[in-house]
């Protein structure tokens, strides 16, 4: 069997199959076509997918291949210009704005496109605007006619908004606002796109008329000419330098010196200022946040969880190629995928890769219920909303960011090698640690959710009229066990029972943190200081919260999986694997208040070491379901054949160290090994 | 250039509640320590000729060209500043070049040292002049594209010819060719090369010979040889880690180095008296790793926690400036127990080091007993470390927020300079596996009756408790959790308990199973914790023994509380095994949590002085957020501005791809 033409490389090696490679593939336990389809949400989605795969990967203007030998100049030149045929092509084609084709054509090129946070200024527009707004800037956006970057982190400021510094002050007489830059610190800092490319900013500053401050509001700013691309008068931008990643963008900086723009250029859709500098609330303040509550939900399934898909489908590959040392004396050494441990380092991260597409399917349909209301100004489900994806955001792209570090050390010497894929995907990652909201920062918030829904849920258990909780925490008002009612090891594989454990967990910890507030507060300390006390137990009670949230809408989704019998298995046992895994990690905390025994955390941990093994035999196929193309990894550890070596030593060869000479021999190494050749 | 300190740092530093420099003394082991590494250092930063441009705006080659005039620079210093003993160019020329990877280091750290304990007189004689002056460039050459840690899986051949007297070295198969080595793609024209040796028709394993890469003068590959450098990496970009493939390439028989194994002329193989002595260079490599652990993570915890006096950020008052957010909890909360962790590390660094220098004298005199524990410990050791380190570094560059992951901050570079101590010399989870086997086979001679001796002697308590029918009723929970000795006890327990259990199903699995090597692969997991455990157990009470060698009491309390905040910290993330065990109650566990936020609190003042005494010097930190003087924005900008990305307001592009992309569509 060779491989499919549709996901190889087509190089010399992928004619054929590595013989250890094939011996995995031979007796899949279950239908994996069937898996991607459903991973795409449909086998007409994976038809359509991989009809734009191939039309992108046809085209020598989306080529990877020089990706690890570029400087950041060249890196950014490679992203603009992608980005550029990316669009005739979209226009030719007719894929629209925030189309599946898009989307799939995003994750063919690995996403590394400039001009990436324009379209987070058009969904900012969309949710911010009002209607003229957005039938004035829309099309201009849609059409490239302005390039436009979303600015809002400063020098000295970021996740906390109130703390920005900008200014916009209402100007009656002219009917504008004057943008300005009062400090070194409020100068933006690290908006994508801002440094070289964008015309058009989208400045959050805090809005002040009429003699009062008024909070964060977004303004469009011209920050460069649309006829020589030069910076406008009164703005100072440019390029922030080099990063861990993200080369191909150009994070940049921006100053303001009094710039001014016409009134109808803040963003609208909640509050106005009236042209004589009345200033008139139209939602809560809570809206300012829903555009990134848009792009929190969009980063999960788009951006955060591939890398560590991809990151799984290297290591798990290469892990079946590599060979070491020997499990009998007799036998050839053992593939590395049958030590335990590499089981135990891989597994989890493969289960959390699939946990999280799930929840954050589960997250995108609730958001898609909800956003309509939102934007008809009914935000009776955007603190949940927002609460959810805060904490999805934070509990993702830090399972995500370790799992890929992980998966990248599991490939040992080779996993530190650009050419391996890992290091990419590990420094791409981990930057969704901080942007869109520091997940610290996050965290916290959702523990002000969760504690505002558990006195909430406290003080009407004892009235008559029970007010809903919202969905995603109407576990607290659900009736606790006080003891795991487990007896043996198997009893930890069946869903209702270990949701019910993370229930457990985190509503003792919601509880524990709502009496530590409260504790600190009777004992005289002022609400903010107390909170600042307990931040400690806050955190952790949110990221139970969310582990719970995981689990349980991990296991949900396969429930309705029972028309695929196979499938439901080999899935089951990953989402029994994340579920124990977690348990195992926190073990102290399932012991603390005795709702395990010692006894029990011994069951959990057989049947999670049970777990790899039975993983073990399903491990490719799991990783090929994911379908990504070999020229989308862009690995030479993870291509689909499982011919490694001989890649390796290929590209490695065309490193330009080894085709373009070596000046510092003639310099520096000459003349010291000068001496000797004096004596020969 | 007067520059004014931060007011928020001048603050901190003057609510110290002991002298750095004192620390500073017992940190480098004595004041006269402290004098000379600032000596040296000092020497090193005012020489123009080590002028520091910034590495991160230049290419890969270009770094490569810089790191290869400093390396040449330096061995010409070397002999000029008179540094000669062996232990400060290795300890002090690593510490104080930034984050310097020399393409010659590899000369120095394997193949002097190789030479120097493998090669007979006469090959010394003739090589080592040569290789020390640099008039010939030597690097180490062990694993394959195909093989890593597991040794006897090498597969390059070098096969004696008695016709000629010569070995004919080959690389049968694309996973034999030589991948990785320092220096070795570009710089090196010597390398040592490990292979299986073959002669009169059978394989003696493993060996180690001088094979000549490159011809003098021209530097060009010689026939035969095919070398070149491996690709781009995460991080080492200064460094050409090289390939090298051997097409039935000769040498003399006089290069296979001959110590202690040896091919006569005929071809009879004469074998090596004891083995173990290439134990040494391995324990004191790993010695030196753990050290740089120490290290690195303290240059991470100086700049998270200097930016973080600096940063100021939301409010914890309504209506209040903003405050710094070192202040809050979270914040303490990631950083503290980290910082915490680096001190811990120095102390096993500094531990390891003084042991490896008694064992050697010991080896010296012909006394090999206690190397099989220490070649244990340093494996170990050196995985415990590295692992919690890496993980640390990251922690750091994450608590800097969005400004971590510029350049500016120095900790993308810190990381990943660091990341590889997880895999080289010795992957870590084999490394591990290997402290696990010592302790197995401890564990063993308790049980059959014997004594052992050394750190697992806590194992020699282990039958005793076995006899009681409730084994797991008697551990006394009595801890003490304000005592670090009390808590070294605690983690002595786990260690005790954690080694009992993965005995045990080591034992089970072999019952249930045939082969040995079986059971141990489905036991590793339970193996693994137990080596962690010993190491963590080590740790602490390595850490807990050094307060009481420190005479100064304001430094003995801080230390103290580091130590303290350390041990807990440790119970807190691993509170399942001291309560599945019984070493401590689920109310002792509740103080844990409180005693670890009275103590974020309590270390608080002295956050900074306590990284200022790690004496790192600016350019040494190479971190605009973790200067200092903590002018950090200001420094901020005018290195994105020095950027040559900045070089011309309206890039190339522009005129290439975005104008036309707003005209065409």
């Amino acid at each position: 069997m060779g491989s499919p033409a549709r996901v190889s490389m087509g190089d010399a090696w992928s004619w054929r199959v590595h013989p250890d490679m094939e011996s995995e593939r031979r007796r899949p336990s279950f239908d994996v076509e069937r898996l991607t389809n459903i991973l795409d949400g449909g086998a007409e989605n994976t038809a359509l997918r991989r009809r734009v795969e191939s039309i992108i990967h046809s085209d020598p203007e989306f080529s990877l291949k020089e990706n690890y030998f570029m400087s950041q100049n060249e890196h950014y030149e490679a992203g603009v210009k992608k980005k550029f045929h990316l669009q005739m092509l979209a226009r030719r084609l007719g894929w629209s704005e925030g189309s599946r084709e898009l989307r799939y054509a995003f994750r063919a090129v690995t996403g590394d496109l400039a001009l990436g946070l324009h379209h987070i200024f058009s969904k900012s527009l969309q949710s911010l605007g009002s209607e003229e707004q957005i039938a004035k800037w829309a099309p201009l956006c849609d059409q490239f006619r302005i390039i436009a970057t979303y600015a809002q982190t400063e020098l000295g400021h970021g996740t906390y908004l109130q703390g920005l510094e900008t200014e916009a002050t209402y100007d009656a007489d002219t009917q504008e606002f004057v943008m300005h830059s009062p400090t070194l610190t409020a100068t933006k800092w690290w908006p994508g796109d801002l440094g070289r490319s964008a015309t058009h900013a989208l400045v959050l500053a805090q809005l002040i008329c009429s003699g009062a401050r008024r909070g964060m509001h977004a303004f469009i700013v011209p920050i460069r000419s649309l006829q020589d691309h030069s910076l406008l008068p009164g703005v100072t931008a440019g390029d922030i330098g080099p990063k861990m990643d993200f080369e191909y963008i150009d994070n940049g900086f921006l100053q303001l010196d009094h710039v001014r723009i016409p009134r109808e250029n803040m963003l609208s859709r909640f509050a106005q200022v009236l042209p004589d500098g009345t200033y008139v609330k139209l939602g809560t303040a809570q809206s300012n946040y829903l555009s990134m509550v848009v792009v929190r939900v969009g980063l999960l399934l788009d951006e955060i969880n591939p890398l560590l898909e991809k990151a799984c489908v290297i290591a798990i590959r290469y892990s079946v190629i590599r060979r070491q040392s020997r499990l009998r004396p007799s036998d050839p050494e053992a593939k590395v995928l049958d030590y335990q441990t590499q089981q135990h380092k891989l597994f989890p991260q493969l289960a959390a890769a699939y946990a999280f597409h799930f929840t954050g399917t589960s997250l995108r349909d609730f958001f898609q219920e909800s956003y309509g209301a939102i934007l008809d100004r009914d935000f009776s489900l955007l603190p949940e909303l927002h609460a959810l994806s805060s904490g999805l955001k934070a509990l993702i792209s830090e399972f995500c960011t370790q799992g890929a570090e992980l998966c990248r050390r599991a490939c040992g010497g080779h996993g530190y090698s650009k050419l391996s894929g890992l290091p990419s995907l590990v420094s791409r990652v981990t930057a969704s640690c901080t942007y869109e909201g520091e997940n610290t920062v996050l965290y916290l918030q959702v523990a002000r959710f969760l504690l505002k829904s558990y006195l909430q849920a406290q003080a009407s258990a004892g009235s008559a009229s029970k007010t809903s909780l919202p969905r995603s925490v109407a576990y607290l008002t659900a009736p606790d066990l006080a003891r795991c009612p487990a007896q043996r090891a198997a009893d930890f594989l069946r869903p209702g029972l270990y949701t019910r454990a993370w229930a457990h967990v985190a509503v003792r910890l919601i509880r524990d943190s709502a009496h530590q507030l409260q504790t600190q507060m009777q004992s005289g300390a002022e609400e903010h200081e107390a909170w600042n006390q307990t931040t400690v137990i806050h955190l952790q009670a949110a990221k139970a919260h969310c582990y719970y949230v995981t689990v349980k809408s991990f296991a949900e989704a396969l429930q309705r999986l029972d028309k695929e019998p196979a499938i439901q298995q080999a899935l089951q046992r990953l989402c029994d694997l994340f579920a124990l895994h977690g348990i195992l990690s926190a073990a102290g905390d399932f012991l603390h208040d005795g709702f395990l025994s010692g006894a029990q955390v011994d069951m959990v941990r057989t049947a999670y070491l049970d777990l790899l093994f039975l993983i073990r035999k399903d491990a490719i196929s799991l990783t090929d379901a994911f379908d990504f193309t070999d020229q989308c990894l862009n690995s030479a550890l993870g291509c689909y054949d499982g011919n490694v070596y001989e890649r390796l030593f290929y590209w490695a060869q065309k490193s330009p160290t080894n085709t373009q000479g070596n000046p510092a021999y003639q310099k520096y190494l000459r003349p010291l090994l000068q001496s000797w050749r004096s004596k020969l | 250039m007067a520059v004014t300190m931060n007011q928020d740092l001048r603050r901190e530093r003057a609510s110290a509640s002991f002298n750095p420099e004192l620390l500073t003394h017992i940190l480098d082991g004595s004041p006269e320590n402290t004098r000379r590494r600032r000596e040296i250092e000092n020497l090193i930063l005012n020489d123009p000729d080590f002028k520091h441009e910034d590495l991160n705006f230049l290419t890969r080659s270009q770094r490569y060209e810089v790191a290869v005039r400093k390396s040449a620079t330096l061995v010409k210093k070397i002999r000029e500043f008179g540094i000669s003993d062996p232990d400060e160019i290795m300890w002090f020329k690593k510490l104080h070049m930034v984050n310097f990877v020399e393409p010659v280091g590899l000369n120095f750290s394997m193949f002097v040292p190789t030479l120097l304990n493998q090669g007979t007189a006469a090959q010394k004689e003739k090589w080592l002049l040569s290789a020390k002056g640099l008039q010939i460039i030597g690097t180490y050459a062990q694993t394959e594209l195909g093989h890593g840690t597991h040794l006897r899986g090498l597969e390059t051949t070098a096969t004696y010819d008695p016709e000629t007297q010569e070995f004919i070295l080959n690389s049968p198969t694309v996973t034999s060719i030589k991948w990785w080595p320092g220096g070795l793609g570009k710089t090196s024209n010597h390398a040592i090369v490990l292979a299986q040796l073959y002669t009169q028709g059978k394989c003696y394993g493993l060996h180690a010979f001088i094979v000549p890469l490159r011809e003098i003068g021209t530097h060009k590959p010689l026939p035969g040889i095919t070398v070149g450098d491996i690709g781009p990496k995460f991080g080492y970009d200064e460094m050409d880690n090289g390939y090298l493939k051997m097409d039935h390439f000769r040498i003399p028989r006089e290069n296979m180095l001959m110590k202690y194994a040896q091919v006569k002329p005929d071809g009879t193989y004469v074998k090596p008296v004891s083995n173990k002595l290439t134990y040494g260079t391995m324990v004191f490599i790993r010695s030196f790793l753990v050290g740089e652990a120490a290290r690195s993570l303290a240059k991470a915890c100086t700049i998270a926690i200097r930016y973080s006096a600096v940063r100021h950020q939301s409010e914890i008052k309504p209506g209040e400036p903003e405050p710094q957010i070192l202040d809050f909890q979270t914040q303490q909360y990631k950083l503290f127990p980290l910082l915490a962790t680096a001190y811990a590390f120095h102390f096993v660094g500094a531990y390891m080091k003084e042991t490896y220098h008694r064992i050697n004298e010991d080896i010296g005199h012909g006394d090999l007993s206690e190397l099989p524990e220490l070649h244990a410990l340093t494996a170990g050791l050196k995985a415990f470390t590295s692992w919690t380190t890496n993980a640390a570094i990251e922690a750091c560059r994450m608590a800097c927020g969005g400004h971590g992951y510029s350049h500016c901050s120095g900790l993308p570079n810190i990381y990943v300079t660091f990341t590889p101590t997880c895999t080289f010399e010795g992957e870590n989870t084999v490394m591990m596996l290997q402290t696990a086997r010592f302790l197995m086979k401890s564990y063993d001679q308790v049980h059959a009756g014997k004594l052992v001796c050394g750190m697992v002697s806590y194992l020699n308590d282990l039958p005793s408790q076995r006899i009681q029918p409730q084994q797991v009723a008697v551990w006394p929970t009595v801890v003490d959790i304000d005592s670090p000795h009390s808590l070294t006890e605690a983690y002595r327990l786990r260690a005790a308990r954690l080694v009992e259990i993965a005995a045990k199903n080591l034992q089970t699995e072999v019952s249930h199973r045939k082969s040995k090597e079986v059971a141990w692969n489905l036991t590793s997991v339970d193996l693994v914790r137990a080596s962690e455990a010993h190491c963590h157990y080590v740790t602490v009470k390595l850490f807990s023994e050094q307060l009481l060698k420190i005479q100064d009491k304001p430094i003995q309390a801080v230390l103290r509380n580091l130590c303290l905040l350390y041990a807990l910290y440790g119970i807190s993330q691993k509170a399942g095994d001291f309560l599945q065990e019984n070493i401590l109650t689920d109310t002792q566990v509740t103080q844990v949590h409180q005693r670890i936020k009275e103590l974020l609190t309590v270390i608080r003042p002295d956050a900074v002085t306590l990284v200022d005494a790690f004496d790192f010097q600016d350019v040494s930190l190479g971190s605009v957020l973790g200067r200092y003087d903590g002018n950090v924005y200001e420094n901020l900008f005018e290195w994105a501005k020095t950027s040559p990305l900045n070089k011309a307001e309206v890039h190339e592009s522009f005129y290439k791809h975005l104008k036309p992309l707003q005209s065409k569509l």
